[in-house]
């Protein structure tokens, strides 16, 4: 009997959904939800059941703190149940430069994340509104930017144009991918020169900046939303906070870099919960359909 | 001759032992009377191999310590030099003027343009000044701005970039250098007139692509471009250091290695031993490359330089797709 119980023990309690998240590139390991029963917030300390914490959108019940979640789960919290239809999913990955350990490297990330690259692009509904969706996955490799997260983002605000849709891009990236080199460099220029089409297009482009949007992807589409959103407690900004530590030798400022700092700032138009950010989109959305102007005469 | 050219480097030292020699050598030939012709010619033949053999086989590390020479001609040493009539405008209109990006209207070879740049300084004293040449947000602003008003009067627009990387500081970030940054890229795409960029020294980052959208990127021989430093790369990659040269030679960051790439149309030579050797002749180079790869462009409609400017660089990226 004893021996039964430890046997259905676990069973009980390690439900694996596609939820789960698993470990990841080191560097991005410690701040992700371990497999396990119960979590520690970051922030608070305070331990809450998983399950309770996946329930609440992996936002802490105790404290509010935003855990980073995949593209997955994020379309799942964004896109109409079933609505969503991935674009441009056979760009594959190439070792440009023959960098050193960057082909294991993807395929650790692939096999980890089951994901092809850090971004998933595609034509959704949100609460029926039909709207073009690009969701970075910050599991992949620190969802840096190379050739195909560059191509695929722009591919999709094109789709966008072609289409007349809004574009919304949910952001989360360390920057630009180093083992691309140059190339990488100038995905930003890519991704942000589109948007001037998407403009000109009449198209709205929302970005929504997540735990962490920094580097190059900040200084590049992340950046230039007409309306820019960012989810509490993200950390968001150019120069990572360690360079910046190491250069002026002294400490930072309380909340630097976080989504609160740059609303303080000015560089966001709103921090939203995660729980309403479908709505929020949804409302802003709204206010932007068949060019959403006032005609005048 | 190296009295004004600053500190040598560790690597032209066996060439500059060996000028210091023939010197000695000369100067004794002369105070003794005695004819050494034979020697000294043997051993300036030498040096000259010498040259030839340490400053054709540049690596890249040492490609790099010649353009982070202190007495490499800065954007304003350039600008001195290529242009006639220079006019410096200040100022981003938002916050206060950045010593470390420098902008202004100028004739090039009689044509009127607009020009901006980091400005590194050329003593310590005017390196603060300019924080080193790394602007902060009102620093990508003005050069945005003259770059806008270059559009609306029809001017060129020449960007030299020289830049070891954005400032990583508390009050660059909020002032939103990412913003500046992007806003910078987004709207250079947008200008109706021809834009040439020429990596003059160090390409670092997005520091260097906020001015370097162009209709034709040029590169100095020894000049770098990249997505990160060397020394970034590799504290960040391999977590150590000493493996800068790795880093460097992974990156391929050299002119070279750009122009196969598609990144650069041009390199422009540097005198031997690197630009700091000799100043005019460099700039005598930069400006024939800026006034051959703008005469053409004057002849394009605004819809035709946007457009070459956007698709060079939309196909940018490799991938495969099936």
């Amino acid at each position: 009997m004893l021996k039964d119980l430890f046997k259905t023990k676990p069973k009980y309690i390690t439900v694996k959904s596609e939820r789960d998240f698993q470990p990841r590139d080191e560097a991005v390991e410690k701040k992700e939800i371990p497999d396990g029963l119960w979590v520690k917030c970051n922030r608070c300390s305070q331990i809450t059941y998983n399950k309770d914490l996946e329930r609440n959108l992996k936002v802490c019940p105790k404290c509010g703190y935003h855990f980073r979640i995949s593209s997955k789960e994020r379309l799942e919290l964004l896109a109409d149940e079933g609505s969503f239809q991935e674009i441009d999913k056979n760009l594959k990955t190439v070792n440009i430069l023959d960098f050193p350990n960057y082909d294991s490297r993807i395929k650790k990330a692939q096999k980890n994340t089951d994901l092809a690259e850090a971004v998933l692009t595609g034509e959704a509904r949100m609460n029926g509104i039909p709207l073009v969706l690009a969701v970075m996955d910050f599991g992949f490799m620190g969802a840096s930017m190379g050739s195909v997260v560059g191509e695929k983002i722009t591919r999709a605000a094109e789709y966008a144009i072609q289409k007349k849709l809004p574009f919304i891009a949910v952001t989360a990236s360390g920057g630009a991918r180093m083992q691309e080199g140059i190339m990488s460099l100038m995905q930003m220029a890519k991704t942000s020169q589109v948007l001037n089409r998407l403009a000109e297009a009449g198209c709205v482009y929302i970005s929504v900046l997540t735990d962490p949007t920094t580097g190059g992807v900040f200084a590049s589409f992340a950046a230039l939303g007409d309306i820019i959103i960012a989810e509490p407690n993200a950390l968001i900004g150019f120069a990572g906070a360690r360079v910046i530590q190491q250069t002026i030798r002294q400490t930072l400022p309380p909340g630097f870099q976080t989504a609160e700092f740059l609303l303080e700032h000015g560089f966001v138009d709103m921090i939203v919960p995660r729980k309403d950010l479908k709505s929020t989109l949804t409302q802003l959305i709204k206010f932007h359909l068949n060019g959403g102007g006032v005609d005048v005469q | 001759m190296s009295n004004n050219q600053g500190p040598i480097l560790e690597f032209e030292k066996p060439v500059v032992d060996l000028e210091k020699q023939i010197e000695e050598l000369k100067k004794f030939s002369q105070e003794k009377g005695i004819d050494m012709h034979e020697q000294i010619t043997a051993l300036e033949q030498k040096a000259e191999n010498l040259r030839m053999e340490i400053y054709t086989n540049l690596t890249v590390m040492q490609r790099i310590q010649i353009v982070r020479h202190p007495k490499r001609p800065t954007c304003l040493d350039y600008i001195g030099m290529i242009f006639d009539n220079f006019i410096e405008l200040h100022g981003d209109r938002l916050y206060r003027d950045d010593p470390a990006m420098i902008g202004g209207i100028a004739y090039l070879n009689g044509i009127p343009v607009t020009v901006v740049g980091q400005q590194k300084g050329r003593d310590t004293k005017e390196n603060i000044y300019r924080n080193f040449g790394m602007p902060h947000p009102e620093g990508y602003r003005k050069a945005l701005r003259l770059m806008k008003q270059a559009d609306k009067f029809g001017r060129p627009v020449i960007c030299l970039v020289d830049v070891v990387g954005a400032y990583p500081g508390v009050e660059a970030e909020e002032r939103g250098q990412g913003e500046a940054i992007a806003r910078g890229i987004m709207e250079m795409a947008n200008l109706r007139v021809p834009v040439i960029v020429a990596v003059t020294g160090e390409g670092g980052s997005g520091g260097a692509l906020a001015t370097g959208i162009g209709n034709r990127v040029l590169i100095m021989e020894n000049a770098y471009y990249s997505v990160i430093s060397p020394e970034g790369c590799a504290a960040i990659l391999w977590r150590d250091g000493s493996k800068v040269q790795e880093a460097a030679e992974a990156l391929k960051i050299g002119a070279k290695d750009l122009l196969e790439m598609g990144i650069v149309d041009e390199i422009v030579p540097e005198p031997i031993g690197g630009a700091h050797k000799n100043p005019a002749l460099a700039s005598k180079n930069l400006k024939e490359a800026l006034v051959s790869n703008l005469t053409p462009l004057l002849n394009l409609s605004p819809s035709q330089l946007l457009e070459e400017r956007y698709q060079r660089f939309r196909n940018y990226g490799q991938f495969i797709e099936n």
